[in-house]
């Protein structure tokens, strides 16, 4: 009888401490310990900051890829050696892909075989944010278009929807395609879409992102859009730049000199 | 009542072996392109959706023309279409399985489809196309199967099924005005940023979802023995020739507005489509193939006399079918695409693997639709 008491007692004590323990789980008000939030003082102010990008095409060598190579070696971009799969951060264009709406008869010859950058333009109106079922691609507080690789569902909603052909899909598994892992951004799984990242992990360790740094022609130059003070605004109001595709209102991050 | 399809000839039998052998090929096929990803279909960077997104554009058409029944039996007590409103409403509900079928093949990450109710965004197009098809799937699965089952017992159907099937006839114009914004609110994609796409898809679901449910009636009049009568499809060639005029006069909308204005962006694609652009004319015999079908089967579901005769109406109605799925179902999706955001023309060819995915789709809905109507039938005919 004692016996089977205490053998009640100790299984109902147990069984009550694993309730509590599960329910410290389930409900955050059971933990013990509030999380003290003024830890984190920093916390980023939503718009304060817009990053954005100025391309000087008169700098940009014709065949030079460092910008390319360093980018998508930095952030483990697969060759899928074809152009169906193709996976692209930041690639060169033709001025009649890059800016189909501004086109110009009787163009100089020079810009006319000249090569321009182009890449996620970080839009302030991102129509693939939008079209986005479930919030995978997002702008954040600082204007970057970023992705959540783990949330996105591969229906490339957001391929459809950029205006830019800025966006990729993972048609394959990418990994054996990485042709030299790096350790600085993750790699991807097959079935999710990606695309330039403004090199958002670069920006918190306040280093410039790769392909500004990696241009010998310093042809780009990197800064906050809201700050009338930057090196990039003070650019923007002393020269005559473009956007792509103004008249679609997505409001690019990334200005081009002609 | 389901029991009702577990009974049934020889006939009745080879065509179920024959959907499941077909379905089997299928899931072999989407087993290959889950193990290996969508790499193993024609889609691409730059078209980037094909056949899959195509077929759900065409049968999102097919499920809301069930309306063509729904409101005219229960609005305007046409009773001519009192032996096939449930034919209609069967319809509906396969045609939007298949849908979500082909949304769910087309995606890259299938095991992830619930984010889409886990993260709710109602800016997205897609939230609101999940929630109108999976809406519009019970109604009609709940409102026709409650009506049968109401008249196998000999009893009016409860009050409460009157409700859903009034909710049902504005939840068909939105499935498919749902389905026209997830393309016409695109920039930068100029065959579908236009306000009469919308419109467009409705007038051309309806015209082939009748044509569908005519072929439909003939083909239960000689396999079942159950005729819908020739007034009931007379009425429904009338209603699809009129919905398919209206198609073919949006297009020609289309045409002027981009042609008329010369602007290059609206004009390219259509000069893809039907002409060739920069010596790529991949759909250019397939869609004037669409163009002269469907004109002739308008004419024809026009005529009186050609929609009273069976075999010109079933010809007429095949034509409409498939016109209506070559420019839905080939030309507007995969044209949409064309050229790129980076002024590319990049053509695009289906593989077998998902041809054979969208064969087994299609069983799989036909699987249903026959299990329903066998069922629908055998209860009809003992009632």
């Amino acid at each position: 009888m004692n016996q089977n008491r205490r053998e009640f007692l100790r299984k109902a004590g147990l069984g009550a401490l694993a309730g509590l323990g599960a329910a410290a789980g389930l409900f955050p008000a059971f933990a013990l310990e509030n999380t003290d939030l003024s830890v984190f003082s920093d916390k980023p102010v939503e718009g304060k900051v817009r990053w954005g990008m100025l391309i000087d095409t008169r700098k940009c060598l014709g065949d030079c890829t460092e910008c390319i190579v360093r980018c998508h070696h930095d952030h483990n971009v697969p060759d899928f050696g074809k152009s169906k799969s193709e996976v692209k951060w930041i690639w060169k264009s033709e001025y009649e892909e890059a800016f189909p709406t501004a086109s110009a008869q009787f163009q100089s010859p020079e810009v006319e075989h000249r090569r321009f950058l182009t890449l996620c333009n970080h839009c302030a109106e991102p129509p693939c944010t939008k079209a986005c079922p479930t919030e995978a691609t997002f702008r954040r507080w600082d204007g970057i278009v970023s992705m959540d690789y783990h949330r996105c569902i591969g229906c490339r909603f957001c391929m459809a929807a950029c205006p830019y052909g800025s966006r990729s899909f993972n048609w394959e598994d990418p990994r054996p395609h990485v042709k030299e892992l790096s350790n600085t951004y993750p790699t991807r799984m097959r079935g999710v879409a990606e695309k330039c990242n403004f090199c958002s992990e670069r920006l918190v360790k306040n280093e410039l992102p790769a392909c500004v740094e990696s241009c010998p022609q310093k042809a780009l130059t990197f800064g906050d859009l809201n700050d009338t003070n930057s090196e990039l605004r003070k650019l923007l109001a002393a020269n005559q730049t473009m956007q792509r595709k103004p008249e679609l209102g997505t409001l690019p991050s990334v200005f081009y000199i002609i | 009542m389901i029991e009702k399809a577990l009974k049934g000839g020889r006939g009745y039998w080879t065509w179920i072996a024959f959907l499941l052998v077909v379905i089997g090929f299928g899931v072999t096929a989407y087993i290959r392109q889950l193990t290996l990803g969508l790499g193993v279909t024609g889609m691409g960077r730059d078209i980037s959706w094909g056949v899959y997104i195509a077929q759900f554009t065409f049968l999102v058409g097919v499920a809301a023309s069930a309306v063509m029944l729904v409101l005219p039996y229960y609005l305007h007590h046409q009773k001519a279409f009192s032996k096939i409103v449930i034919v209609g409403e069967f319809l509906a509900v396969s045609a939007a399985l298949m849908c979500m079928l082909f949304i769910l093949a087309d995606m890259g990450r299938p095991d992830r489809v619930l984010n889409v109710m886990l993260y709710p965004s109602p800016h997205s197009m897609v939230f609101w196309d999940v929630m109108v098809l999976n809406g519009y799937l019970f109604l009609n699965l709940i409102s026709g199967w409650a009506v049968l089952g109401a008249e196998r017992k000999g009893v009016p159907p409860a009050s409460w099924v009157k409700a859903l099937i009034y909710i049902s006839i504005p939840w068909a114009f939105s499935i498919h005005t749902v389905t026209a914004f997830l393309f016409a609110g695109l920039p930068g994609r100029h065959l579908w940023l236009t306000a009469v796409l919308a419109p467009r898809f409705l007038a051309s679901a309806f015209a082939a979802g009748t044509s569908i449910l005519i072929l439909l009636t003939f083909i239960l009049k000689r396999v079942a023995n159950f005729d819908a009568g020739s007034e009931a499809r007379t009425k429904l060639a009338v209603l699809g020739s009129y919905a398919g005029l209206a198609n073919f006069f949006f297009l020609g909308t289309e045409f002027f507005t981009a042609f008329y204005s010369n602007i290059p962006s609206h004009m390219h694609t259509m000069q893809y489509l039907y002409f060739g652009l920069e010596g790529h004319a991949p759909l250019v015999p397939w869609m004037w193939l669409s163009l002269i079908i469907g004109l002739v089967s308008v004419g024809m579901l026009l005529s009186p006399p050609l929609r009273r005769k069976s075999g010109a109406l079933v010809a007429a109605c095949i034509g409409m079918v498939v016109s209506i799925w070559i420019d839905k179902g080939v030309g507007l999706v995969i044209g949409g695409f064309t050229p790129t955001p980076l002024e590319q023309i990049v053509d695009y060819m289906p593989t077998s693997t998902e041809i054979t995915v969208t064969l087994g789709i299609w069983c799989i809905g036909m699987l249903v639709l026959t299990l329903l109507l066998k069922t629908a039938i055998t209860v009809k005919q003992q009632a």
